[in-house]
């Protein structure tokens, strides 16, 4: 018990004083947890808005298909996009490997069917007329479908929101694609996985802390956009 | 037992412990981690005996009374890995740490494990001695295990340090080639030490002892120098001494 909480009194200090090493790992996470649920958003949404909006004859088997992607394990997704961009891989040539852009690919496939999913069962769960009666009164599909856009925001948002925590949370793609490389690809969840390894745990409570608080933090921004 | 990932991966615990489990009726159960870690396992008293690689920290654990009974058990070596093309000419260098220094000068990209591991000690030591302190954007902390390091130098085009018994192992999936081997200071002995029982009461200090007399004895050392991987010895035992 002493242990723990001298670990957590170093980790307390280790935050207060900002350390390099320690606010370098922050960054790296929330810059590449950002870029890839833009990624994952321009192609998870007009998925789920697509598959939600028409009717076609496999319709059904594509959302299960779309279901079972947010299972896929973060190691699966990084062992695949490992292949491609390796040396020996298609796009080895863009020496992506060991790069927080892998990462990036990486999480964004990975958050991609969570925000469709998300999408469509938020589209799905809308009041149906307002499509209609949109084009009723006159409005393209496309200002309709921005309509019903700004009435099922929240679910979109909430859909924008659980891919990033997805991301942030992750490890698997960030070990083996970023390589957890010091002041480079190290983020949060690769730290955490490091220190402990070395038996630095005040370092890996420190970052679990952060890491927290941004999850609280993007929840509170949320609560408070959906109030509004 | 903790100890580190090379006993394990290589394979020679697997050959081992069992000759030794059957004499003493007993089961070994091993928690293979870097250095460092197995050294706080030791501290903490989660183990009853370590097997590790790195001198310096072995002997701070036993000065601050959580080990006794040091023993040296065997040692293999470290090489310097690098593209075959080598680009900052290591091969000319008279030694180890000269050739770091060189790969410093040259900006080319080395991968250190940056993990505290026995391997991560040995090349911050070779660092020093050269006299450069390695920072820059050449220089990647990557802060996972051997096989793995060698697996980014080779993505990368970099160079890294090895031990020489996860260099066979991946002899085959990586194309650097061993640029610099068998100067004195890349010799990495291994040493066993058992958890101190006048700390933790509960360690199993009899077993511990029996361990270390068995692997430092007649017949740990025979399996140790008749261990190979693909025809080449891993491990090289020497006369018992005391610490």
């Amino acid at each position: 018990m002493g242990f723990l909480l001298e670990s957590l009194k170093a980790s307390i200090h280790l935050i207060v004083t900002w350390d390099p090493a320690f606010s370098h790992a922050v960054w790296t996470s929330l810059y590449v947890s950002a870029w890839s649920i833009v990624f994952a958003s321009l192609l998870g949404i007009p998925a789920g808005l697509a598959v939600g909006l028409t009717e076609f004859s496999l319709k059904r088997p594509v959302i299960t298909m779309l279901n079972s992607l947010m299972a896929v394990p973060t190691v699966l997704i990084g062992l695949l996009v490992y292949g491609f961009v390796s040396r020996q891989g298609p796009f080895g040539g863009l020496g992506l490997l060991f790069t927080p852009a892998a990462i990036i690919v990486g999480d964004a496939l990975l958050a991609a069917p969570i925000v469709a999913n998300l999408a469509l069962s938020s589209v799905r769960g809308s009041n149906t007329a307002i499509l209609p009666t949109a084009m009723t009164l006159g409005g393209s599909r496309f200002q309709s479908v921005l309509k019903l856009l700004s009435e099922i925001r929240f679910g979109m948002m909430a859909a924008v929101i659980s891919g990033f925590g997805r991301v942030v949370s992750e490890v698997g793609v960030a070990m083996m694609l970023g390589g957890n490389i010091f002041g480079y690809t190290r983020t949060m969840t690769t730290a955490i996985a490091l220190e402990t390894s070395k038996g630095e745990f005040a370092f890996g409570i420190a970052l679990g802390l952060i890491l927290m608080a941004v999850a609280l933090a993007v929840n509170i921004v949320f609560q408070f956009l959906q109030r509004r | 037992m903790s100890t580190t990932t090379s006993t394990e991966n290589s394979g020679l615990l697997r050959v081992l412990l069992p000759p030794f489990e059957k004499k003493f009726g007993c089961k070994v159960d091993v928690i293979a981690v870097g250095t460092g870690k197995a050294l706080k396992l030791g501290e903490a008293g989660d183990v009853d005996v370590v097997f590790v690689h790195a001198r310096s920290l072995e002997d701070k654990f036993v000065s601050a009374g959580f080990g006794v009974n040091r023993r040296d058990v065997m040692y293999n070596d470290f090489v310097l890995i690098g593209p075959p093309e080598d680009p900052a000419r290591v091969r000319g260098a008279g030694s180890a740490a000269e050739a770091l220094s060189k790969i410093a000068a040259a900006g080319s990209i080395f991968v250190s494990r940056g993990d505290e591991s026995g391997t991560h000690q040995k090349e911050k030591e070779l660092w020093k001695n050269g006299g450069v302190a390695p920072k820059g954007k050449w220089y990647l902390e990557a802060g996972q295990g051997m096989g793995e390091v060698i697996n980014m130098a080779t993505q990368v085009r970099g160079y890294t340090l090895a031990d020489r018994g996860t260099c066979i192992a991946y002899g085959k999936k990586t194309d650097l080639v061993i640029l610099r081997q068998g100067d004195g200071n890349l010799r990495n002995p291994y040493g066993v030490i058992a958890v101190n029982p006048a700390r933790h009461p509960h360690v199993k200090y009899d077993m511990a002892m029996k361990f270390i007399g068995f692997v430092t004895g007649e017949e740990g050392r025979g399996i140790i120098a008749d261990f190979r991987i693909d025809g080449k010895p891993l491990f090289f035992v020497y006369g018992m001494k005391e610490t």
